[in-house]
């Protein structure tokens, strides 16, 4: 089985990137995978914890942590968030912090790389 | 000891979003990538501006003046002088009415010796061919 690295760029709300690129890494745990999950830019919205549903915006907190616990790594860039003010301890668990070197080094040793850009 | 080479492929212009700059501030992390690989082994990432994404080469951005954020052109001269090869699509170039001497040709540091290369578009997708993974923005 292969490794997939997912970097995304979109946000939680205002796109539906996030919510497809979730899908994706379900998809790819499905078959076996194993899934490095990256989010920078304005995607760090989806790392802050409660997130509360509407019917009317995406609700994706549930489907990280399902797919968290199905071994899917979560990673976010940790001056994209704390830039937005997401800070570490309004973090998911579960959900690592690094630079954006890290994301390179995941891209290193993946078999594929999904970039998912920004707006 | 393996080599992966990355290419950060921007079409999207400067400013309206934050998207090429994600480019230049992902691909300039590649300077200390190495703490999270084997010894020996690195990544070599360049930089394609295509498209609108040409516009992010325009030298003498104000942004730092204007709103206090840092241009994308310092992001460009910090990657020349990193040793990132720097690539312009010349059609591009030539669409939007720019010319050499209005794009950032080199890293304007003493130390800096790597200079941007305005190539046809068959160039640089020459060079993406090379890569192992291509990376949109």
């Amino acid at each position: 089985m292969g490794k997939l690295t997912i970097g995304i760029f979109s946000s939680l709300i205002g796109s539906m990137s996030l919510d497809f690129a979730l899908k994706l890494a379900e998809a790819a745990i499905n078959k076996g995978h194993e899934v490095n999950f990256w989010v920078s830019g304005n995607a760090t919205m989806l790392s802050k914890k409660a997130q509360r549903a509407y019917r009317d915006y995406s609700f994706l907190e549930k489907k990280v942590k399902e797919l968290m616990e199905r071994g899917v790594n979560f990673t976010a860039c940790e001056a994209c968030s704390e830039a937005r003010g997401y800070h570490k301890e309004e973090t998911m668990e579960g959900w690592k912090r690094h630079h954006m070197d890290w994301y390179l080094a995941s891209c290193f040793d993946s078999d594929r790389v999904l970039h998912i850009g920004g707006e | 000891m393996a080599i992966k080479k990355l290419a950060f492929i921007v079409d999207k212009p400067p400013y309206k979003t934050e998207t090429s700059r994600l480019a230049l501030t992902h691909a300039l992390s590649s300077q200390s990538v190495e703490i999270y690989l084997k010894d020996g082994d690195n990544v070599e990432p360049f930089l394609a501006f295509i498209g609108d994404g040409v516009l992010n080469c325009v030298k003498n951005q104000k942004s730092l003046t204007m709103y206090g954020v840092t241009s994308l052109d310092m992001h460009i001269r910090n990657a020349l002088l990193f040793g990132l090869n720097v690539y312009v699509c010349e059609e591009d170039i030539m669409k939007f009415g720019l010319t050499e001497d209005m794009i950032v040709m080199d890293s304007d540091h003493p130390d800096g010796e790597l200079k941007t290369q305005i190539i046809p578009y068959t160039e640089i997708q020459k060079a993406m061919e090379t890569c192992d993974h291509i990376l949109f923005f």
